[in-house]
């Protein structure tokens, strides 16, 4: 059975059409949720997709974590379901509590936009995957970025094409390389590049193909558990 | 009552401050040479219906701290609460 997979539309998400797709071409049953509903239409998994969900006022993310649908996204989390923050999505769980830190300015002011490389920190592979964001610099106080990296919490660190950690591949100045991180308990994954970008072989590199691999598969056994 | 309130928002000491960095730079071109230090935050004004203004000093706090402000990365000072005139008819405005 194809995993079922809610995408939320905040007002200002831009990227939910191509999450929707990608979920599609990757196997599973892509469902589209607005943000004022109160479920996840039966999903066995969320994403939370890109864009500037309302226009990015007071701070990133900061408004849309009150959506209604929202308490449904920390109802799938507490029960250990797959829930995938994209760029804003990111941003969003952050402000909700849900992942830790949070995201500020881009070191060098700019907004950046092209194609960079982040190494999985658990795997070591190397994934091909673009950026497009004017806050994308992951910060947290030294005590919880001690946390996150003690806990294995950083999924993702910008790297080099070969997989190197260096500063010169760091495109934000996110602290420690930080370019997407997880739950203690693994279920919920945030990450400022696109996946979403990254799974169609006509249209590019496939580096994001592996965080749809992921979230599918988690879906299928939070499914069959 | 009403209580009219300011509340500004800084970034944390010790983050990266993009924006004040990019206003410091910009100055020596218009021969503020002698400028360093500069930091970007923001204002927020709003007012309030309370019993008093220790209440209302109460809930711009609790404000403050669920949601118009991130405390991961911004510090936050209440400037001001102040007994308000009805909204909408003071000759001030929406100042």
């Amino acid at each position: 059975m194809k995993p079922r997979v809610a995408v939320v539309t905040f007002p200002g998400s831009n990227d939910d059409r191509d999450a929707l797709r990608a979920v599609r071409l990757m196997g599973g049953e892509p469902v589209s949720v607005w943000h004022a509903d109160q479920g996840l239409a039966g999903a066995d998994a969320v994403i939370l997709p890109g864009g500037f969900s309302y226009g990015d006022y007071l701070r990133t993310g900061a408004i849309a974590r009150f959506a209604p649908v929202m308490d449904a996204v920390r109802e799938l989390a507490a029960a250990g379901g797959p829930v995938l923050g994209i760029c804003n999505g990111f941003q969003i769980l952050c402000e909700a509590g849900l992942l830790p830190g949070a995201l500020i300015r881009n070191r060098g002011v700019a907004f950046v936009c092209r194609w960079i490389n982040v190494r999985d920190e658990r795997s070591g592979d190397v994934l091909p995957v673009p950026i497009k964001h004017g806050e994308g610099q992951f910060v947290g106080s030294p005590d919880e970025l001690e946390r996150i990296e003690g806990d294995r919490m950083v999924a993702f660190r910008y790297c080099s094409p070969d997989g190197a950690l260096d500063d010169a591949f760091n495109p934000n100045g996110s602290a420690r390389g930080i370019a997407g991180v997880r739950n203690r308990r693994g279920n919920v994954l945030g990450m400022m590049p696109h996946p979403e970008h990254a799974v169609d072989p006509d249209l590019g590199p496939t580096g994001g193909q592996h965080v749809f691999e992921w979230l599918l598969s988690s879906a299928r056994a939070a499914v069959s558990a | 009552m009403r209580f009219r309130v300011r509340l500004l928002v800084s970034l944390k000491e010790g983050l990266l401050d993009p924006q004040g960095k990019a206003v410091e730079s910009a100055l020596p071109a218009l021969g503020w040479d002698n400028v360093s230090d500069v930091g970007v935050g923001k204002y927020l004004r709003f007012e309030v219906e309370a019993e008093g203004e220790e209440a209302a000093r109460k809930q711009a706090e609790q404000m403050a701290n669920r949601f118009l402000t991130n405390p991961v990365i911004e510090d936050h000072a209440i400037l001001e609460v102040e007994r308000a005139e009805p909204a909408t008819t003071g000759p001030e405005g929406g100042r």
